[in-house]
C-alpha cells in the first residue's frame, strides 16, 4: 500500500467549482490522490462527495479550475474523453449492470469494444474476474437474476476487467441490503492490499478503518478535513467533522 | 359474391402490391427512423435540430400531402426518377413517401423507448470508455427497442393501411384502386369491399400477435 515509485499524483485537482443552478456543490477543492492511495470521501448527504467522485471521469463536469489525471488535464468531450474513461473505472451506487446483457458479456464488453481485445482471452479475463468476486458459476446469468451484492462485484469485475489506472466507488453500498454489504467491501478491501488506486465515496467506516490511506471529510461542499482514517475517527479536527461522526457512530 | 370471386384476380394482384409497398416502407422506416432519433439524442445541436424539424414537420403533414409532394415535388418537378417504367417508378416514389411518413413514428416510438432506459446505462457505457455512438448501438438503442416493440407494431400495422392511400402519390394498381376502378364499373359490392378488409386483417392481426408476443419475450428485466 506504500506509494511506488512514481511520485506525480495520479489525480490532482486545483480549484475545482461546480454550480447545480443556484447550488454551489463544490467550493474550491483541491485534492491529490497519489498512486496506489486509498482515499475514503465521507461526510453528510449533498455535500458534494458524489459530485466530486464523478468530476473525475467527467459523468460531472465543471464550472471552474482544473482536474488532471495521470498528468494530462481532462479531455472535454470526444475519443479523448471515452480513452480517459477507459483508464478510470467506476462503481455506482446502483450498479447500473447493462440490463440486456448476461454477466459475462458485462464484464467483457469493455475489452472488446474499447480496448479491441481478442473474444477468447477476453472470455478468459472476464472468467478469472469473475472468480476472483465470487460469481463465476453466475456468468450466463442476466444482472436482474443476481442479488444486489452480487450485482455490484460483478459491477466491480467490470470496471476491473479494463485494467483501469484507478476506480472510483461511488456509494458502492448504499443500495445493498445490509447481509450483503460486507461481500463488496471484502472485494474492495482486496484491491486495496493488491495496491489499486481508489477513491471511495462511502458511510462504511469500517472499511476506512481497514483500508483507507486517508479519509476526506466533505461538507457543504467543501473539504472541511484530510487526515489518516486512526487520526480522524479518534481526532477530528474540527466541529463539523466531530458532529458528523457523533451522529454516525452512536448507533 | 360474384363480383368478388369474377375481381378477385385482379384485387389479389393490387393486395400484392400493397404488401410490396408494406415491406420496402418497413424496412426503410425502421432504418431512417433509427437514424432519426439518434439524431435526436445526439449530443451535437445541429443534428438535434434537424431531427426535431423533420419529425415535426412530417408527423404532422397528412400523408395524401406527403405522396403528393412525391409525385409532384420530388419526381416531376426536382427529378427523383427511379424507373422510366411510369408504374415502377411511382411504386417507388410512393414507397419512399411512405416511409419518411413513417420514420418520424418510428422515431418517436424508439425516443419513448430510449426514455425507458435509466440514466445510469448510459453512464456506466460512458464510463467504461465507449464512445457515444458505441454507447448507443450497443447499450441504449438494444434496450430501446425491446421496450416499443408493441408499439412498432402498432406504427407498422398504421403503415400497412396507409398503403391503400397510394393513390395520392400517383401509383394507381393497389387493392384500394382496383376496388374504386370495379366499384365505378360494377357498382359498389359489399363482399369485395370485405374481402379487401379480410384480406388486411389476415396482414394486421398476426403481425399485432406477433409484437405483442415479442415485446413480453424480449422485454429486459430490472
Amino acid at each position: 500500500m506504500t506509494e511506488n515509485g512514481d511520485v506525480t499524483p495520479l489525480v490532482q485537482l486545483e480549484n475545482v467549482n461546480k454550480h447545480f443552478g443556484a447550488l454551489h456543490v463544490l467550493k474550491d477543492i483541491n485534492l491529490t490522490v497519489s498512486r496506489g492511495e486509498v482515499l475514503v470521501v465521507i461526510g453528510p448527504s449533498g455535500g458534494g462527495k458524489s459530485t466530486l467522485c464523478r468530476a473525475i471521469n467527467r459523468l460531472e463536469t465543471i464550472d471552474g479550475g482544473t482536474i488532471t489525471f495521470d498528468g494530462e488535464v481532462l479531455p472535454e468531450e470526444g475519443k479523448a474523453l471515452a480513452r480517459l474513461r477507459s483508464d478510470v473505472g467506476m462503481v455506482f451506487q446502483s450498479f447500473n449492470l447493462f440490463a440486456h446483457k448476461t454477466i459475462r458479456e458485462n464484464v467483457t464488453l469493455g475489452p472488446l469494444k474499447v480496448r479491441r481485445v481478442a473474444k477468447r482471452s477476453a472470455d478468459e479475463r472476464a472468467m478469472e474476474l469473475l472468480e476472483r468476486v465470487g460469481i463465476a458459476a453466475q456468468a450466463d446469468k442476466y444482472p436482474a437474476q443476481l442479488s444486489g451484492g452480487q450485482q455490484q462485484r460483478v459491477a466491480i469485475a467490470r470496471a476491473l476487467a479494463m485494467d483501469p489506472k484507478m476506480i472510483l466507488f461511488d456509494e458502492p453500498t448504499s443500495a445493498l441490503d445490509p447481509e450483503m454489504v460486507q461481500e463488496v467491501l471484502d472485494v474492495m478491501v482486496g484491491l486495496a492490499r493488491d495496491g489499486m488506486t481508489m477513491m471511495v465515496v462511502t458511510h462504511e467506516m469500517g472499511f476506512a478503518r481497514r483500508a483507507a490511506n486517508r479519509v476526506v471529510f466533505m461538507a457543504e461542499g467543501q473539504i472541511v478535513e484530510e487526515n489518516t482514517p486512526d487520526e480522524f475517527f479518534t481526532n477530528a479536527q474540527t466541529d463539523r467533522a466531530r458532529d458528523f461522526l457523533s451522529k454516525i457512530l452512536t448507533h | 359474391m360474384d363480383e368478388l370471386i369474377k375481381y378477385a384476380p385482379a384485387l389479389a394482384e393490387g393486395f400484392l402490391e400493397n404488401v410490396k409497398l408494406s415491406l420496402v416502407a418497413g424496412v426503410v422506416s425502421l432504418l431512417l427512423g433509427t437514424i432519426l432519433v439518434s439524431m435526436r439524442v445526439s449530443p451535437t445541436p445541429v443534428l438535434r435540430a434537424a431531427g426535431t424539424v423533420y419529425v415535426n414537420v412530417v408527423r404532422n403533414t397528412p400523408l395524401t400531402l406527403v405522396l403528393a409532394f412525391s409525385a409532384l415535388g420530388l419526381s416531376d418537378t426536382l427529378g427523383l426518377v427511379f424507373s422510366d417504367v411510369p408504374r415502377t417508378n411511382s411504386f417507388w416514389i410512393v414507397a419512399l413517401g411512405l416511409a419518411v411518413y413513417t420514420s418520424a413514428f418510428v422515431c418517436e416510438a424508439l425516443r419513448a423507448g430510449i426514455n425507458t432506459v435509466p440514466l445510469g446505462q448510459a453512464e456506466a457505457a460512458r464510463a467504461i470508455g465507449l464512445t457515444f455512438f458505441q454507447s448507443l448501438t450497443l447499450i441504449i438503442l438494444p434496450q430501446a427497442f425491446r421496450a416499443v416493440v408493441a408499439p412498432l407494431g402498432s406504427v407498422m400495422i398504421a403503415m400497412i393501411k396507409n398503403t391503400t392511400v397510394a393513390t395520392a402519390g400517383g401509383f394507381l394498381a393497389d387493392a384500394a384502386a382496383v376496388m374504386k376502378e370495379t366499384f365505378d364499373t360494377t357498382g359498389a359490392s359489399i363482399p369485395i369491399f370485405l374481402g379487401i378488409v379480410v384480406a388486411f386483417m389476415a396482414l394486421t392481426l398476426p403481425i399485432g400477435y406477433y409484437t405483442g408476443w415479442l415485446a413480453r419475450r424480449l422485454a429486459v428485466v430490472r
